[in-house]
């Protein structure tokens, strides 16, 4: 398809107003100088929205991280700004009965984000404070990181929901959705797969409110959800892509970067926003790993000839060229020091754990090709007590793309060797990942798969709870192979693939595989809905949707609404997958925006499944 | 075949000169992911069962909605329009609904959390938030009390309808009513048949550490596998390592899965042995009488640390003990069933850590029936390779196994990485192929033994080269 021109994005910047205005309100809501208490994790977002002077000009004293520690604040009103949980209540309990029993009489003010949880209020409760303390929501939903992306910075949001069966960020995410069709919808189409988008789309229609929606031209018109669980082959795959390889190695926080010695050459670390606002890294953050070194070169020459230019010019041009041209060039090399620092980093840290063979690894996996050789480097990781979260992270590709059935080749991969390598501690671990569905274990051939799907229609909530829950660890089979032949994710590998002029989404992972995430939402968008993909959908456990509205909105699949799409990930996405959507949206002329649970990659997926501390 | 990579990070290397590769110095110690863990003495009391209900109930109002029609279009589960009695409705029309009649009790007169902004003094009731501007304010003005739901019937459709609008705290709401207003028995059956309901509580009961009604749930519904891990994982908050233990020894007898079963018997049993080796290997450090420990001194206690970092451990301290003490490498891999491969590269890491050449050389020499030895690994020879440079070998030691790389190519590419200079010269010669040795010649340092050598084959006249 021949590319088209994509249309503008609509501005964010007013998300950002709102929020900080609403925070602003609730802390004067509590007139006076008070101390502040930020939970760890709302810093970065906080700092990206509102800075210490704003909080300062609303009388807000001292500002404190929460550490889970007495307090030493002498100021009469404390400000506690949290997420919703149960510890960190637990915590303020324990500050305020302190101080009841230090006979200190102060104000209090919770201030929860997103929202408030019932249980959190029966802390307070229990606690015996309830009363003592006020509480308040703040309604902090959407988070720009950048021109496309907007993150909910909710990383619990992805175990809560997949692995504990919790779904009280459901509703969090149809207000969400619901903030952003408020201000931006409204929306005519909307797609989605997974049991959670579902929810989170119903949760989305009560929220709207009818005749809430006046008739006004949308800035974005089509919606697709989709659930992190139906794709976990993609995040467990190393990145390759510029900015995918700068977030596994350095760990990108809030679209904020921080590069040690190693990459400024000096001594010390300095902190970077990494965003479409860098020239530099603009150009390259989508870029496959081996392009980026000779973008930086050429790029590195073209800055010398630009500096060259002064020689030889007379002094008015000198003036012209000082003033005019000079501090682009260098704000532009300073940054592109930093890239190539980081770059050279990366490299070297790639070189020394043997990456060519990791990548072979993974790409064997997801072609199903020397399975043998591939457990066998799993073994060899493992038993060398190589990176646990590397060693989980391979098993579980293995076990997906293997379906479970690798476990003839080994019967000590599954948690054997892991336990005498990383610690029996892990066994809760391993409990994790086989509910999660990411371990399979081996399913004695096909009588099951029969039994399930003809059980299936029988089990429901209410009848018989203990079936469910067999058969919903047998309904996780991942099915990647199947899947794979079907959409065809695994281009050929005979053909050459040229890394610098992709052809398709597959060059994110160095031409090996199209990330199955993105390949649903392409396909959904070029057939206008599910149909011809019902085989995908089985394969896939079904629960997708397509609902196209009316109320008065824009339906033309030329309009430029039309063409922007908000793609929401419940659950979390990779930058590899960002990447891959910005190329689908060039290609066919589409934009997308990304609007996220919280950026991730293999290693918080991993990590967010470790249960070996208490 | 896999895809062709097109790019390799070696040979990217040049485009900007990078720096020269520094020989990592990692330590293992250092890089060993095991750090002490720390530990939450909290101690949970079984006391939140019994927790008064009364509070609330006296200052929470009546409220209950207006339902109005609402048109919205709606996808529900079964395919049937979503009933407009949702819970959550109540929720969100929370400022609309403080007029409506109650008649009777149904399962929509629901409703959530008290704000407490209304109760505190001094909060301005009368403040128009500005936040109505915002597309929701919803929990925030209404309380109402769930304790109209008096009997089991009403409670349970009141859960069912919770669970049917998928909001989770709602659910969880409900629950917490419930489980002060149900006792276990009742509860705990009715959650059995009711999965979505069961993981909130789960969760509820996990978040607020109530292990031992968690437990005791999980004993009612038969799910002794997650009551054995549950209860496993209560080691981790045991610091003194003898509690630890004995915690431990309490918990082998739990009923795990039977492959569960092993590893938690083998966590015990290590435990117990690691008590022993920190006793008198700590004893010898401070003694100051043992040479090892004198020389490399250690860094950390070897306490709860994995099985194979304690083997590795006993391979560097304990590696010539006999068969009999607790500490000897071979006791360990007897006892806990260590595989070979897995016991090999263990001790050829910690041998060659300590420049242990000598035992690194005994490690692979096995003997046939007529005396000979030669070299024989369970692992490939590119891999001990690897290890062994890993471990800063010198080029002697290192090119013996390089050597010994079957295919040719990966031999080479092996010897070249690690300069292993006879190896490539060696095998080139083999190859019969001058080109490449000629090529070779530049890359050895002039004057050397190396370039001697090249020149002595080149000049050789009984070669018979290829090209």
């Amino acid at each position: 398809m021949s590319e088209r021109d994509s249309p503008e994005l609509p501005d964010f910047s007013v998300l950002k107003r709102l929020a900080r205005d609403q925070l602003i309100y609730l802390l004067e809501q509590l007139p006076g100088k008070k101390d502040l208490f930020i939970e760890a994790d709302l810093m970065s977002p906080l700092d990206r929205i509102a800075n210490v002077s704003t909080l300062k000009q609303h009388e807000v004293d001292k500002l404190y991280k929460v550490e889970y520690k007495p307090v030493v604040s002498t100021s009469d009103q404390l400000c506690f700004l949290i997420r919703p949980r149960i510890q960190t209540v637990k915590w303020v309990c324990d500050v305020v009965n302190a101080d009841k029993a230090a006979g200190k009489f102060k104000r209090y003010k919770i201030i929860f984000t997103p929202q408030k949880f019932y249980a959190c209020e029966t802390v307070l409760e229990e606690q015996g404070i309830f009363g003592d303390v006020s509480t308040d929501e703040w309604a902090f939903y959407l988070l720009p990181l950048d021109e496309d992306i907007i993150n909910l910075e909710l990383p619990e949001f992805f175990r809560d929901n997949f692995l504990e069966g919790d779904q009280r960020w459901v509703r969090t995410g149809g207000s969400a959705l619901h903030l952003f069709h408020s201000i931006y919808g409204p929306f005519s189409k909307v797609y989605g797969i997974g049991r959670c988008s579902k929810m989170v789309y119903e949760s989305w229609r009560e929220q709207v409110k009818e005749g809430e929606q006046k008739a006004r031209q949308a800035e974005v018109g089509t919606v697709f959800l989709i659930d992190r669980d139906v794709d976990f082959v993609t995040p467990l795959c190393s990145q390759v892509v510029y900015e995918g390889l700068v977030d596994d190695i350095f760990r990108i926080k809030c679209g904020c970067v921080e590069f040690g010695p190693d990459v400024t050459s000096s001594d010390k670390s300095i902190k970077v926003m990494l965003n479409s606002q860098d020239k530099v890294f603009n150009e390259i953050r989508n870029e496959h790993f081996s392009n980026v070194f000779g973008f930086l070169s050429q790029k590195a020459r073209n800055l010398q000839t630009a500096y060259d230019k002064r020689r030889g010019m007379d002094i008015k041009q000198m003036k012209t060229f000082v003033s005019e041209e000079l501090k682009g060039l260098k704000q532009e090399h300073r940054l592109l020091s930093l890239h190539i620092g980081a770059s050279e980093s990366m490299m070297k840290k790639k070189t020394k754990q043997d990456f060519q063979e990791l990548l072979k690894t993974e790409h064997s996996l997801l072609e199903g090709f020397e399975i043998r050789e591939c457990i066998s480097f799993i073994e060899e990781h493992i038993n060398r007590q190589v990176s646990m979260i590397e060693s989980l992270r391979l098993l579980c590709l293995l076990s997906l793309t293997e379906n479970g059935e690798s476990n003839q080749f080994s019967n000590n991969l599954n948690s054997a060797w892991p336990c005498q390598s990383y610690g029996v501690d892990h066994l809760l671990t391993f409990a994790n990942l086989k509910q999660l569905g990411l371990l399979v274990e081996q399913q004695p051939g096909e009588t099951l798969t029969v039994m399930e799907s003809k059980m299936g229609k029988l089990v429901n909530d209410k009848t018989a709870g203990k079936l469910t829950d067999a058969f919903s660890s047998l309904a996780k089979k991942s099915n990647f192979r199947a899947l794979s032949r079907r959409l065809s994710l695994v281009p050929k590998s005979d053909e050459e693939y040229d890394l610098r002029v992709p052809r398709d989404m597959a060059y994110i992972f160095s031409g090996a595989y199209i990330p199955l995430s993105c390949k649903l939402i392409e396909q959904v968008l070029e057939r206008d809905g599910w149909t011809g993909l019902e085989e995908v959908t089985r394969l896939l456990n079904g629960h997708e949707f397509a609902v196209t509205g009316s109320n008065g909105a824009d339906l033309r699949p030329q309009s430029d609404a039309q063409r922007i799409i908000l793609v929401m990930f419940l659950g979390g996405c990779t930058f590899s997958e960002i990447s891959a959507l910005r190329f689908l949206g060039r290609e066919r002329g589409y934009k997308f925006i990304v609007l996220t649970t919280a950026i991730t990659n293999s290693a918080r997926l991993i990590e967010a499944m470790l249960d070996n501390h208490v | 075949m896999t895809p062709t990579l097109m790019w390799t990070f070696q040979g990217m290397c040049c485009v900007f000169q990078m720096m020269k590769s520094k020989a990592d110095e990692e330590d293992y110690w250092n890089s060993s992911k095991f750090k002490a863990f720390t530990f939450d003495d909290e101690d949970d009391e079984f006391t939140k069962l019994k927790e008064s209900r009364q509070a609330v109930n006296s200052i929470c109002g009546l409220v209950e909605e207006e339902e109005d029609e609402d048109e919205v279009e709606k996808v529900s589960w079964s395919g049937e329009p979503v009933g407009s009695e949702g819970i959550s409705r109540f929720l969100s029309d929370s400022e609309t609904g403080s007029g409506a009649s109650a008649s009777s009790p149904c399962v929509s007169c629901f409703l959530l959390p008290v704000s407490c902004r209304y109760l505190v003094v001094g909060q301005g009731d009368g403040v128009q938030p500005a936040r109505a501007e915002l597309p929701q304010d919803r929990h925030d003005a209404v309380a109402v009390s769930l304790e109209k739901f008096r009997s089991l019937q009403e409670k349970l459709l009141l859960l069912d309808e919770a669970v049917g609008v998928h909001d989770g705290n709602v659910i969880t709401a409900v629950l917490i009513y419930l489980k002060k207003s149900l006792s276990k028995e009742v509860l705990f059956r009715e959650l059995e048949s009711r999965q979505t309901a069961l993981r909130h509580f789960i969760h509820y009961l996990t978040e607020s550490k109530e292990q031992r009604l968690l437990l005791e749930l999980y004993r009612a519904l038969g799910r002794t596998e997650d009551e054995a891990l549950l209860q496993y994982k209560e080691h981790l908050r045991i610091t003194d390592e003898n509690k630890r233990r004995d915690f431990l020894k309490s918990c082998v007898s739990l009923p795990f899965s039977p492959e569960d079963a092993g590893h938690v018997q083998d966590h015990y049993t290590l435990l117990e042995r690691q008590i022993i080796i920190e006793a008198t290997d700590r004893q010898a450090e401070t003694g100051g009488k043992v040479e090892i420990f004198q020389k490399f001194p250690r860094r950390a206690s070897i306490l709860n640390m994995p099985l194979i970092t304690t083997l590795y451990y006993c391979c560097f301290y304990h590696y010539a003990e006999t068969e009999g003490t607790y500490s000897s490498p071979a006791n360990i891999r007897q006892t806990f069933r260590i595989a070979e491969k897995q016991y090999f590269v263990t001790a050829l890491a910690a041998r060659a850590k300590l420049k242990a050449w000598h035992d690194v050389d005994a490690l692979f020499t096995s003997r046939n029936w007529l005396g000979f030895t030669r070299k024989k690994s369970p692992l490939s020879f590119s891999r001990v390779a690897d290890i062994l440079s890993k471990n800063n070998a010198p080029v002697q030691v290192l090119q013996e196994y390089v050597g010994l790389v079957d295919d040719v190519e990966l031999r080479v590419a092996l010897a070249q990485k690690y300069k292993c200079h006879f190896i490539v010269i060696s095998t080139y010669r083999d190859l019969k192929d001058r080109q490449l040795l000629l090529g070779y010649r530049g890359k050895v340092e002039r004057g050397s033994e190396e370039e001697r050598k090249i020149d002595e084959l080149l000049s050789n006249p009984q070669i018979r080269w290829k090209n």
